[in-house]
């Protein structure tokens, strides 16, 4: 079996400040992290590899240099092997470059090893596009099933797998061909912790690079700021909503308070709160 | 290609359904399209409804805003999947070349979005909470919140066509429908067979009353102040008075003292009810971007400087264990429980 996952590093966004002068992202300082979602990608890859008796997972990200790091994490969860994929030429994707970027490698990976199945994460936290999963499924021309949160069956043989995925009416048990492209949740497997044995090896491994040249060319034209279209035309903070009066209880008393709240209660036009006027029949 | 006239800058909307029940984002869609429109010389406003046996429901299109809606009917497209999906919307795409495609970014939307401006190469805009047309060039201008709405960005897709976008269902309002409205029912061809299709649907799971906490007029939300699950019934209680639900912020999903389908917030769901009250919640940012269209926020915090009264219709600092009761004692005194309501 051989299993690719794609992982993304992002800024924790929970740390991300705003400068309040310049109305920009403070960047320093907040670390880097393996995008959650993507950690489960990389769990679920590993476990389905030690459900089925063996193969292999290799790990891909596109991005800077010091997304080496997220990658060692991956192989300290398990992976056998990973590659950076890192240019300043791939600067500036926005999806539908990055998912050029990502479907190429993965077309030169699967002709090295073929390729069973691909996992992404739902969704990277600090663009929450999704779309990058269902952007690489469509240009590979494969199955795609988001939101996935369970491996039913995974029958290499047959070429097919049963996976179950959340949608908005509960779960939708989906039968598939394979090679397959999941989106996982977190729930498509719990995260384990490595043992020492892996976290020795894996500071010792050095991720392949690969560069928009080398080993395989990229199609200048697909990747990068010249292969997006989409551009950033303006970024600012959100205008706060300004808020009203804030009472204190302390201060005032209960019934002074809660009074005013019923004022502002009765303003949201609230069909149960309307005064009683009419006869009740 | 088709005939008729290319140049009509077209803004089209995705009308989302599913067992026959079209989802309200495609409504709210519409009634975007209709705004987006009056910005646009020339434009029209036009929706493309796949699925089987669905062209009754194009006279509600109408009603919401279309003056022309797509039906592409074929059996493959009855219940949904990826590529039967992508494959018909892309085609219909490449043959008129609509300006503007907007797509609600649910489960189903969010899946088909990436496929079809894949399979069409353009630009595609996730989540956007708000649309309009830039006055100097004519085109779409999407914003989004990014870095856990920290940073709203605008963007912007200049050369390629159509211009996507996904909006979250409930971040815009609801149109009037008109109901007398008519239009022009387009049938679009589609060949595709069960054997092209690689994604079989076995079975559906149905969740047991999974509550919709998106459409409620009332939230009562409760976080990591409310201090365990048992206080969770105390807002259940005010909910209940007021005709409401109850949610929650992270933490409280992640204690489990709540389910993750009550979850507000950047990773949970959006809001947009006529009354929030948060009791109990510090109003992080990712809380925030997930309940800040309310039209009254009502927040409870004994913490005189959480982020929560920044953004509050009033704030109230105190205990909520004393608040909330007084509150019930108010509402039930106020309400009344028959069925009337004149
Ligand atoms: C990537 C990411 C995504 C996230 N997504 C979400 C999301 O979708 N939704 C979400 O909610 N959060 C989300 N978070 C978490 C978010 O950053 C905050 O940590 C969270 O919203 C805080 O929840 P809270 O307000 O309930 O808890 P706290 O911040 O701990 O606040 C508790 C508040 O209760 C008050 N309090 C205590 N006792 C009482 C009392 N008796 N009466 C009244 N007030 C009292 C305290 O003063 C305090 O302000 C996300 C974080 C990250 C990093
Ligand atoms: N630069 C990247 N390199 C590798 N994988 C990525 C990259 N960007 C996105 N992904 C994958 O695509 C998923 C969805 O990302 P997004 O569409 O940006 O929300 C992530 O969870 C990753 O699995």
């Amino acid at each position: 079996m051989h299993a690719v996952v794609a992982i993304k590093q992002v800024p924790d966004t929970s740390n991300v400040r705003i400068d309040p002068e310049t109305g920009t992202l403070i960047r320093e300082g907040v670390p880097a992290i393996v995008n959650p979602y993507d950690i489960h990608a990389v769990e679920a890859a590993v476990q389905l590899k030690e459900r089925v008796g063996g193969g292999q997972v290799t790990v891909i990200t596109m991005g800077p240099p010091k997304a080496a790091e997220a990658l060692l994490e991956c192989v300290e969860q398990g992976a056998d092997r990973a590659i950076l994929i890192s240019d300043r030429k791939f600067g500036g994707a926005d999806t539908l470059a990055t998912s050029y970027v990502l479907a190429r490698a993965i077309e030169v990976i699967n002709a090295e090893q073929p390729v069973d199945i691909i996992f992404f994460g739902k969704q990277a936290i600090d663009g929450d596009t999704a779309q990058v999963g269902p952007g690489v499924a469509t240009r590979l021309n494969i199955p795609l099933i988001t939101y996935a949160v369970a491996i039913e069956e995974f029958d290499l043989a047959a070429r097919r797998a049963v996976v179950h995925r959340r949608v908005e009416q509960g779960i939708e048990v989906l039968e598939t061909t394979l090679p397959v492209l999941l989106t996982v949740e977190k729930e498509i497997a719990p995260v384990r912790h490595a043992p020492l044995p892996r976290l020795i090896a894996a500071a010792r491994y050095q991720p392949e690079v690969w560069t928009a040249t080398s080993p395989v060319p990229f199609d200048p034209q697909q990747i990068g700021l010249k292969g997006s279209p989409t551009v950033v035309g303006k970024a600012y903070t959100p205008a706060p909503r300004s808020g009203g009066d804030v009472l204190s209880v302390a201060e005032l008393g209960l019934d002074a308070v809660v009074a005013r709240a019923m004022a502002v209660i009765e303003q949201a036009h609230v069909r149960n709160l309307q005064p009683v006027t009419g006869v009740v029949s | 290609m088709n005939a008729e006239q290319p140049t009509i800058p077209r803004i089209w909307v995705f009308v989302e359904q599913q067992e026959h029940q079209v989802h309200s984002v495609s409504w709210e869609l519409l009634g975007a399209a209709k705004r987006l429109s009056a910005d646009l010389p020339g434009s029209v406003v036009e929706a493309v409804l796949p699925g089987h046996q669905v062209a009754d429901l194009a006279p509600q299109a109408f009603q919401y805003g279309a003056s022309r809606v797509y039906v592409i009917d074929n059996p493959v497209l009855e219940i949904y999947r990826n590529l039967p999906y992508a494959v018909a919307v892309s085609q219909l795409v490449a043959e008129y070349r609509p300006e503007i495609f907007l797509i609600g970014a649910t489960t189903l939307g969010r899946d088909l979005a990436g496929s079809i401006a894949t399979r069409v190469s353009t630009g595609l805009t996730a989540d956007c909470t708000e649309l309009s047309i830039d006055p100097a060039n004519h085109i779409l201008a999407a914003t989004r919140p990014t870095f856990g709405g920290n940073l709203m960005a605008t963007i912007l897709c200049r050369r390629h066509r159509p211009q996507m976008a996904t909006v979250r269902p409930r971040v815009l309002p609801m149109p009037e429908p008109v109901p007398d409205a008519t239009g022009e029912v387009v049938n679009v061809p589609f060949d595709m067979r069960e054997e092209d299709v690689p994604v079989k649907r076995l079975r559906l799971i149905r969740a047991e009353e999974q509550p919709n906490i998106e459409y409620a007029d009332v939230i009562v939300a409760g976080g990591r102040g409310v201090g365990g699950p048992e206080g969770f019934a105390l807002l259940q209680e005010l909910a209940d008075a007021l005709g409401g639900m109850v949610a929650a912020s992270r933490p409280v999903v992640d204690a489990g003292w709540m389910d993750a389908s009550r979850q507000v917030g950047q990773t949970g769901k959006t809001v947009r009810p006529k009354l929030y009250i948060a009791a109990g919640i510090s109003g992080a940012v990712q809380h925030r971007v997930g309940m800040s269209g309310a039209d009254v926020i009502l927040a409870i915090n004994t913490d005189p400087n959480a982020p929560i009264f920044q953004i509050a219709t009033m704030g109230i600092v105190g205990d909520l264990y004393e608040v909330i009761p007084a509150l019930i004692r108010q509402v039930k005194g106020q309400s009344y429980d028959g069925q009337a309501h004149l």
